[in-house]
């Protein structure tokens, strides 16, 4: 069976789209929802690869603990994506292995 | 990490009381001298110091008040590369052993002025040499260009590194289960019989006999020893460890105060305090270590910190290790240090080889661990 990796919104109350920008790419969220949340919606995987072995990771727990969604977030290295509320235009990219410490990356 | 056999009997060559980095090393060292060795561990209750250190392989600075604790610190420490091999061959697990030297910062002057007289008196001395350097911030910067610009400097030593510790405990446990040795999740042994020519061991798992007993139980040394006519002043001393997310690495040394493991983390700890057999952590000691290793790392400013614990050291009145036979009872021995990583190397091999030839390795100055010296 092949497997459906992408993710629906249920019917909720009406809400304002934000826009924010993935890897690029413009997308729209709606407010309130977290950025874990948005990016998996727009169908992005993996949202970090690991510092050890470099292999793909992806929001997980969704409620702050498993850090497998770390994101770089407005140019904050290895933020939780699943503890932060999108914000009309922030720029989110794919945290690649171990974050910077220094050099225009914070 | 234990496996929990239920024994009520059953006897072996050798039982070592402790299953943490100094009893392992002393197992597997007794092992290949061709002896059965069981190690009756207490469990993970246990309060494990090898769980909670630092992982480092330090040279510099110690033995300071016992020269024969830097001969044997500095024949570990040379004897490390080889257990390392050893264990990464026959386990697969890399323990992530590195001696490129490391360095001890300084914030002030002062600190490093006393850091470099207590040096040279040590160098004074071991007349055959006793490497170290003392850097100043400009020389620092040349090793480790991130170091903060309020540091006053460090000393160097060539012949100290790091490892990580839990991969160290892990493959000591599986070279030593290969080699058909018995780790026995024993519960906490709080008995111990001298009969004629062998010793029984109590604990809530049952009854264990054995012709050699050693105690490496750590702070639980300390009332294990009386038991076999061995006085074990040991007490803990509290260290708390910061840990911080993983980074790119910017740290090639290891330092007193932080480190960087091969995976990124970053480590960072050597408070030291007096609070009896409490493993907790305290936000003002966890402050001043962050604000330490800021100060010394500015770049650590904006990194996330992730965990915080704390671990008892195993201390002696002059912090030196013991090494000893019971006159009463031959055949039990106790071992105790607070540098169980370091000296891993030379418990393995010569300490371990006196224990189980009763022939001590006249570099390893057997006679100056004996306990006695605490006895004013």
């Amino acid at each position: 069976m092949a497997a459906d990796f992408s993710f629906n919104r249920l019917p909720c109350h009406e809400r304002a789209e934000v826009e924010i920008t993935v890897e690029g790419q413009k997308i729209f969220a709606l407010e309130g929802e977290t950025v874990a949340a948005a990016v998996m919606h727009a169908g992005l995987r993996p949202t970090r690869t690991t510092p050890v072995s470099g292999s793909g990771r992806a929001p997980y727990c969704m409620m702050g603990v498993c850090f497998d969604c770390l994101m770089n977030i407005d140019g904050k290295p290895n933020t939780q994506a699943c503890m932060t509320e999108v914000r009309e235009g922030m720029v989110i990219t794919v945290q690649t292995g171990a974050r910077e410490v220094s050099g225009g990356d914070v | 990490m234990t496996e929990s056999v239920r024994l009520n009997r059953g006897s072996s060559d050798v039982a070592v009381i402790g299953g943490g980095l100094v009893g392992l090393c002393i197992a597997l060292g007794i092992q290949r001298q061709g002896q059965q060795v069981t190690v009756y561990d207490e469990g993970d209750i246990a309060l494990r110091a090898s769980r909670g250190n630092f992982g480092l392989v330090w040279v510099q600075g110690k033995g300071d008040n016992l020269p024969a604790y830097t001969r044997i610190t500095r024949l570990s420490a040379k004897l490390w590369g080889g257990l390392a091999e050893d264990l990464t061959q026959h386990t697969g697990i890399d323990i992530q052993l590195q001696q490129r030297g490391g360095l001890f910062v300084c914030l002030s002057e002062s600190e490093l002025n006393s850091r470099q007289q207590m040096l040279e008196k040590m160098a004074a001395e071991h007349p055959q040499g006793y490497p170290f350097d003392v850097l100043d911030l400009q020389q620092l910067r040349e090793l480790i260009p991130e170091i903060g610009p309020e540091v006053a400097g460090a000393t160097w030593g060539p012949e100290d590194g790091h490892v990580n510790p839990l991969y160290l405990l892990r493959a000591l446990v599986a070279r030593f289960e290969s080699l058909g040795g018995k780790l026995v999740n024993a519960g906490q042994v709080s008995n111990i019989i001298p009969k004629k020519s062998q010793f029984v061991l109590q604990s809530e798992q049952g009854e264990f006999s054995c012709n050699k007993v050693v105690l490496t139980a750590g702070l639980g040394n300390k009332s294990l020893g009386p038991m076999v006519g061995i006085d074990a002043p040991v007490f803990p001393n509290r260290g708390q460890v910061l840990i911080a997310e993983r980074v790119k690495p910017f740290l090639n040394y290891p330092t007193g105060h932080v480190r960087q493991t091969v995976e990124g983390t970053v480590q960072c700890g050597d408070s030291k305090e007096d609070v009896g057999f409490d493993t907790g952590t305290t936000t003002d000691v966890l402050a001043q270590i962050a604000h330490r290793a800021t100060t010394m790392f500015p770049l650590l400013k904006d990194v996330n910190l992730i965990r915080s614990w704390g671990a008892l050291r195993i201390m002696t009145p002059d912090g030196n290790p013991v090494y000893q036979q019971s006159e009463q009872y031959p055949g039990a021995y106790l071992v105790t240090c607070h540098s169980g990583v370091t000296l891993a190397a030379a418990h393995a091999g010569p300490i371990a080889d006196w224990i189980a030839t009763g022939i001590a390795d006249p570099a390893i100055d057997l006679e100056k661990f004996h306990g006695s010296r605490f006895q004013l």
